[in-house]
């Protein structure tokens, strides 16, 4: 079992969602993250006074797969998330120890399925 | 000029009035009569009353800007907030200095029938108000029949003409750029609304055709939902409003918001119409109050009725368009018809928009707020319903009957005239300014600000700084 973290642009959520659906992925928790990386920050001011704004807001999404399910759930982030541009995120994949559902007590494999 | 006995009740009353207007009408030559009784100048009497009546009104009125912003920003996500709001703010001053600039002047100059031609700038042409009638001797006659000072005749016109300007704001709300903006709005507070407006209310060809737009379901509403509809189909749609064939739904980020602003508008519209008859007269007064309020009560009900019925659950987005509607298609018959026919009206008014929003969805028309829905179909619906409604003197004004009270097709033609001239004329002139403010500074964001948002793009600050908000679309 894999945990796979996608740090992707805000806009792109919509697109990857419809590419995982595709790809029968259909498990997914999003969160809002602020981050920042290549992509740099931007200017802000506020009644005259400029700050930097370097934390940028990003979109998170966790998907716990089997190991079967990996290569097909980060092709399907990657063809809809990908512009070419600095800023369209990153994928990390983690080790997943366990997974219980919490509802029958059921463990692994038939808990992420 | 003729002295009244004022009776005792009445006495206190009027004291307190003058004293509130600053009025020196108390006559001096007044009395041999008893301590009790005071002989006043009936006619001061008036002017103080119905400019009392005008500024008061002109101020409700001015109320709705708030009332558009908050509508706006509310339906609006939360990532162009700063922009809307600046936009609907900037957009008063820019009327106010547009309309006292020349916009006053080509509206109600004297003139031809397509423009006013004289005392064109800085509304400085002669004029000895109040006085009206054969009395008056000014270059502004098509408004000589209210009895006000000049200055509350410009200021209420002026809060109209900021009406209309700001109507644009919502339809082509996050993604224009800022300073196009403001560029179209002076072009339409200078020129193109004061141009149908003499037509209609300026002594224009319109007005000597026998077309009767009580308080602007045309000359503001219709004329500020032609120009956002130019606006529309220049910019495009939104980024990710029609992607592959479908329609997305960008839902607005505030409904809280957008509600205060209903009920503001629909406050402010108690001065909009009532306001309109420019002259404290009880029975038109009250007889307008009572046909704007129920039009809006039932096309509130229409409203929520077909969203219920067409998408499954009542959608306050709607019930609040729906409000709006019946407000626009009651604003040009609510001095002419009964409140019997505002109710008729308000109920068909709730059902159009409710179907005029899903239409411009199937047309890629993308207006973000409903005012193409609200401001020009219903704009031009109530304008039409004079034609069918209008019972001759029923607050004084001779309109001559509608189709549905015996009265012919006769006001009908001229109603639809109207329609089909203001329509055509404001569509081309806002496509020519839209096109060539493109064409000098572009009229739309890049891609990747209006992803981003307006708010930073434009103007380098948040909404709401320090909360966390989804920006996913």
């Amino acid at each position: 079992m894999k945990l796979i973290i996608a740090y992707i642009q805000p806009h792109k959520l919509e697109e990857v969602k419809a590419a995982l659906a595709k790809a029968e992925v259909g498990k997914m928790s999003v969160t809002n993250s602020l981050g920042c990386g290549a992509q740099m920050g931007y200017e802000e001011s506020y009644r005259g006074v400029k700050f930097e704004v370097n934390l940028l807001k990003k979109i998170r999404l966790e998907i716990a797969v089997n190991e079967s399910f990996v290569d097909k759930t980060v092709n399907a982030i990657i063809s809809a998330a990908r512009t070419g541009q600095i800023g369209d995120g990153k994928i990390f994949i983690v080790e997943l120890a366990e997974c219980i559902r919490i509802r029958t007590g059921e463990k692994g494999s038939n808990a992420i399925g | 000029m003729g002295l009244r006995r004022i009776n005792k009740n009445v006495l206190g009353l009027s004291i307190l009035l003058f004293m509130l207007l600053g009025g020196a009408a108390l006559a001096d030559e007044a009395a041999p009569a008893a301590a009790a009784e005071v002989v006043i100048k009936t006619s001061d009497l008036k002017v103080g009353m119905d400019t009392m009546w005008v500024m008061l009104t002109a101020f409700l009125v001015f109320f709705m800007n708030l009332g558009f912003a908050a509508v706006e920003s509310g339906f609006a996500r939360a990532k162009n907030c700063v922009n809307i709001m600046s936009k609907n703010f900037v957009v008063f001053a820019v009327s106010s200095i547009g309309f006292l600039i020349l916009g006053w002047g080509l509206m109600f100059g004297d003139g031809s029938g397509l423009v006013g031609l004289k005392g064109l700038f800085m509304a400085s042409g002669a004029d000895n108000s109040p006085a009206t009638g054969s009395a008056y001797q000014g270059v502004y006659s098509a408004i000589s029949w209210t009895g006000v000072p000049f200055w509350a005749k410009f200021f209420f016109q002026l809060v109209f003409c900021g009406t209309a300007a700001t109507i644009v704001s919502g339809a082509v709300a996050e993604r224009i750029k800022y300073l196009s903006f403001i560029v179209f709005s002076f072009v339409m507070a200078m020129v193109i609304y004061p141009v149908v407006g003499h037509w209609v209310w300026g002594g224009g060809w319109l007005a000597k055709m026998g077309m009767f737009d009580f308080a602007g379901s045309t000359v503001v509403h219709s004329v500020g939902g032609w120009a956002a509809l130019a606006g529309v189909i220049i910019l495009g749609p939104r980024i990710g409003k029609f992607s592959n064939g479908t329609i997305k739904s960008i839902p607005g980020h505030n409904l809280s918001l957008a509600t205060v602003g209903t009920f503001v508008l629909w406050f402010g519209w108690f001065g909009f119409n009532p306001g309109s008859t420019m002259a404290a007269d009880p029975g038109a007064i009250s007889h307008i109050a009572v046909t704007t309020n129920t039009a809006a009560a039932a096309a509130i009900f229409t409203a929520t009725l077909m969203s219920y019925l067409l998408l499954g659950k009542p959608d306050l987005g709607m019930t609040l368009n729906g409000c709006l509607a019946g407000l626009v298609a009651i604003t040009a018959p609510c001095a002419y018809v009964s409140v019997g026919s505002a109710l008729i009206i308000g109920l068909i008014a709730g059902a159009l928009v409710v179907l005029a929003v899903l239409m411009f969805d199937r047309l890629r028309l993308d207006d973000p707020v409903g005012a193409l829905s609200v401001h020009l179909v219903n704009g031009v619906f109530g304008t039409i319903c004079v034609g069918l409604f209008a019972q001759d003197k029923i607050t004084g004004t001779a309109t001559g009957n509608g189709l549905f009270y015996g009265g012919g097709f006769a006001l009908l033609k001229a109603q639809l005239a109207a329609v089909v001239t203001v329509g055509i004329f404001v569509f081309l002139m806002s496509i020519v300014a839209w096109v060539a403010i493109k064409a000098i500074m572009g009229v739309r964001v890049s891609r990747e600000e209006e992803l981003r948002g307006l708010d930073i793009g434009e103007h380098g600050n948040e909404a709401y700084s320090g909360f966390q908000v989804f920006s996913t679309m």
